[in-house]
């Protein structure tokens, strides 16, 4: 039956302990907290930086553990790797146009581009 | 299902494309925007997922381990309990109040004030990805009615219980859309005073 | 226990029993979970559509031979340009070979008695017909003037046509895809019959493969395009209209994140089929088949971030386009690749002239054509000149009709006998290829002059110095519709009248070829063990080249 078949994709022989999902599930916890706590203090761009870290960090665990990519193949990651990858494309390359359409066409070459980047990133 | 997860990462990606676009566009708009919300709900209902991813993975872990069938469909009925809760906090509490408020776009917009067209914009991202969002979660709620269906006829085990995992793939991916969409959309730009 | 390759003398000419009369009855049809017939859905509804669009462009050709337009007002004639493309791509190319040779072929070459999902395979060509009804209502309804690419701020606040009913046909149809390459990725990972490893897969398996990828990865974002410019329409949001702020732009990305792969998906199943055909009738292995192999996988990567060439005249930044300027250039290298190594399949090798070997030469050269007029494309300064011509046109016609649509047929005629059990008549095959050939190169060839001398495209009205070439083209077309009306008819005739075919007519290697004609629903009575790689064909150096005296040695 095919249901077997994509069991055993992912059908992990590894059974995770009850503390181990608390123990996650408490970290997640803490995270929504911190998340929210820090928004009220004043850290002006880092905000969004932490914020984001923090909601990385609780995305890792519920992969890790509530979905077992801990346990699983390497077959399996590549699967989700590439599809953040693919993101990434999606988000750099649309970025490359978006946030560069006021810079100017600057006849001095590749340098001056460097300077305009350096600046719009800092 | 993870590759079914993975067209579900770029499909809620390309709607997480447009809106860092935007928001780098227009950033003020958007920390505007994202101060006509309500933080508190939003990390309720982010608790409240967390909640039921855990409960998700402990129905799965019983029918792992041959728990009897009353205690996996416990489980499955609290996290269909908080899923609902999740939507019942969205809808009552913060859709309900921005129809009330007029920061609905394109159903109930009334302009003027903080209710900027940068800030309709941020709106329409809000809706467009918490909706998209909260379809997901009804999709999810079908799903695991369907699992405690088949769990009270007996149909899982220790050694079949894939259903029960494939499903807890999907729930858990809608747990962490949400967790992006929680500091994406709520804390733009920061609560701090002066923010 | 099991053989490996069953001795074809002993096969049956033509099984009683096979996957055609196995069960009787619509039913038994429209519920199957075989592959085969659901190859063979595919396949009908494919047609239908693809006459529905090339209805479309008949009468744009008919139209188009007079200066002033022949036949429509220009607001008709956006309509009959927008319906074309919109059924040409989302509903007969991407689906062309995948759902219909790839569903049919996948488990035969692997050596599986199915695909993975089954269910999910039926109810992929399920929600593919709802997709499809929906954008022939939409069609029929009044049309949609926007163009296969639905630009906004026209389609999203202007146009007042059924945009909402054909997006929506498309979102839906964009499922179908994405549960028929989920379903090829998990078949071919986990069901290939044992000692078929990868690299003794058939180069089709190879380029369905990376074709799944890319309807995995790619259309997710079509579908959230489409939805939100749905959502744009029904609600005036503003998302893509620059007056509050919002990004034309923005749409064009992420249409074309998924378009440009698109194309691909459309060209590289094609380009599997012909390292089929190439290799059979040339009765020679493949030259190079792990470099065949890994540049359908480059294809299927690089395919991803080219994209923004379809905007270099858009208003995009100048920065953006030269990135994708510099990878387009790159992604021509694996096809070029292909193209060199088929060459040295055929180069010394035995070649003989039927209908599918016509179409892949056909597609070789085409394909050639078509893909070195995309570099003028790629190239930021030429593209200013040519993009919105004729050229444009040309140049993804000889891919698209030239290239994909040939392999198409020539995959078609080529594997025929093993899913009717028939062969259709030879004669008439040849001579609709060439008409076909002919046709094509007729209507097209012009095109890339009209479009270097500057006619836009999907314009209803053109300067009546180009009537020449456009009568050109519109006859050609005339001829072209001809070569495609006589396959459907010989095809037809040969399933009743045809005769009987046998296991292997080709004397082709592949498992597809070790079981009778027509496969018998199970496909393999026995699960075959694979020992040989793939296109074993016996050496063919020391034959039939004359010496130096020119005397002939066996």
């Amino acid at each position: 039956m095919t249901e077997e078949h994509h069991a055993s994709d992912y059908h992990a022989p590894h059974i995770v302990p009850v503390s181990t999902y608390v123990l996650v599930f408490l970290a997640l916890m803490l995270g929504t907290a911190l998340t929210t706590w820090i928004a009220y203090i004043d850290l002006r761009a880092w905000n969004t930086v932490v914020a984001l870290t923090i909601a990385v960090c609780k995305m890792l665990l519920v992969v890790l553990f509530f979905m077992h990519i801990k346990y699983s193949k390497g077959l399996t990651r590549i699967v989700i790797v590439g599809a953040f990858f693919w993101l990434g494309i999606m988000i750099t390359l649309t970025c490359s146009d978006e946030l560069t359409r006021h810079w100017e066409i600057v006849p001095e070459g590749w340098s001056a581009g460097a300077l305009h980047l350096f600046r719009l990133l800092f | 299902m993870w590759i079914f997860l993975a067209t579900e990462i770029l499909f809620f990606g390309g709607m997480f494309t447009a809106y860092i676009v935007y928001r780098a566009l227009h950033l003020s708009s958007f920390i505007l925007g994202s101060h006509q919300l309500v933080v508190k709900f939003g990390a309720m209902n982010t608790a409240v997922l967390i909640c039921s991813s855990l409960t998700m993975a402990l129905a799965i872990r019983t029918a792992q381990t041959g728990g009897s069938k009353g205690v996996v469909i416990v489980w499955l009925l609290l996290t269909m309990a908080l899923g609902a809760a999740f939507l019942g906090i969205k809808l009552r509490f913060e859709w309900y109040r921005d129809y009330m408020e007029g920061l609905i776009p394109g159903v109930a917009w009334l302009s003027g004030g903080t209710h900027t067209p940068g800030v309709k914009m941020f709106m329409c991202f809000y809706f467009f990805m918490t909706g998209l969002h909260a379809l997901h979660m009804v999709v999810g709620l079908g799903i695991l009615t369907v699992l405690v269906i088949m769990a009270a006829r007996d149909r899982f085990s220790a050694e079949y219980y894939s259903p029960l995992e494939i499903s807890g793939l999907y729930w858990h991916f809608v747990d962490i859309v949400w967790i992006f969409l929680f500091p994406l959309l709520y804390l733009i730009g920061g609560r701090y005073p002066g923010s | 226990m099991s053989t490996a390759i069953r001795d074809l003398h002993d096969a049956p000419a033509e099984p009683a029993v096979n996957y055609l009369n196995a069960s009787y009855g619509i039913k038994s049809w429209l519920l199957t979970l075989d592959h085969k017939r659901i190859g063979l859905l595919y396949l009908a509804s494919i047609t239908v559509m693809f006459v529905v669009g090339g209805v479309a462009a008949t009468l744009m050709r008919m139209h188009l031979v007079e200066p002033q337009g022949a036949l429509f007002e220009p607001e008709t004639y956006n309509k009959m340009f927008s319906t074309h493309g919109i059924i040409m791509v989302f509903f007969f190319l991407v689906p062309s070979i995948p759902a219909t040779l790839g569903n049919f072929l996948i488990p035969l070459m692997i050596g599986a008695r199915d695909v993975a999902f089954p269910k999910l395979n039926l109810m992929s060509w399920y929600i593919f017909i709802t997709g499809a009804a929906l954008a022939l209502y939409g069609t029929i309804s009044g049309g949609v003037d926007t163009g296969w690419t639905f630009y906004p701020p026209y389609s999203s606040l202007y146009s007042e046509t059924h945009v909402v009913a054909v997006a929506l046909g498309i979102f839906i149809a964009g499922f179908s895809s994405i549960l028929t390459g989920l379903n090829f990725i998990v078949t071919i990972h986990k069901m290939r019959a044992p000692g078929m490893t990868w690299f003794r897969l058939p180069l089709f398996i190879w380029a369905l493969y990376a074709t799944s990828l890319i309807f995995v990865l790619g259309t997710p974002v079509i579908a959230i395009t489409v939805f939100l410019l749905g959502l744009e329409r029904l609600l005036h949001v503003g998302i893509f209209d620059p007056a509050v702020g919002g990004d034309p732009l923005l749409f064009q990305h992420m249409f074309w994140f998924y378009s440009h792969p698109a194309v691909y998906i459309m060209i590289l199943p094609g380009m599997g089929v012909i390292s089929e055909l190439v290799t059979a009738f040339s009765r020679k292995k493949i030259f190079g088949y792990s470099f065949v192999a890994f540049s359908s996988l480059s294809i299927a990567v690089i395919s991803f971030i080219v994209w923004g060439h379809h905007m270099f005249v858009t208003g995009q930044a100048i920065y953006a386009g030269l990135v994708f300027s510099v990878l387009s250039f790159l992604v021509a290298i694996p096809s070029a690749v292909k193209v060199f190594n088929w060459t040295a399949t055929l180069y010394r090798g035995s070649i003989s002239y039927e209908a599918p070997m016509l179409y892949a030469l056909g597609f070789i050269g085409l394909f050639t054509i078509g893909g070195l007029t995309g570099l003028f494309l790629a190239s930021l300064a030429t593209d200013v000149h040519l993009n919105g011509t004729y050229f444009i046109v040309a140049h993804f016609h000889y891919i698209m009709v030239g290239g994909a649509v040939m392999a198409y047929l020539g995959g078609i005629h080529f594997w025929w006998p093993k899913i009717s059990g028939r062969m259709y008549p030879d004669m008439w095959a040849r001579i609709s290829a060439a008409i076909i050939f002919i046709g094509f190169n007729l209507t097209f060839f012009p095109q890339f002059m009209l479009g270097y001398l500057g006619m836009p495209r999907r314009y209803a009205v053109y300067p009546a110095e180009f009537q020449v070439l456009n009568v050109l083209s519109s006859a050609g077309a005339s001829i072209l519709g001809i070569g495609y009306v006589i396959p459907l008819v010989y095809l037809a005739w040969s399933m009743r009248y045809g005769p009987v075919a046998g296991p292997n007519p080709w004397n082709a290697k592949g498992l597809e070829w070790t079981i009778p004609s027509p496969p018998p629903t199970e496909n393999f009575e026995e699960v075959p063990i694979v020992t040989e790689e793939a296109y074993n064909y016996p050496a063919i150096e020391a034959h039939h080249y004359p010496d130096a005296q020119g005397v002939a040695r066996v």
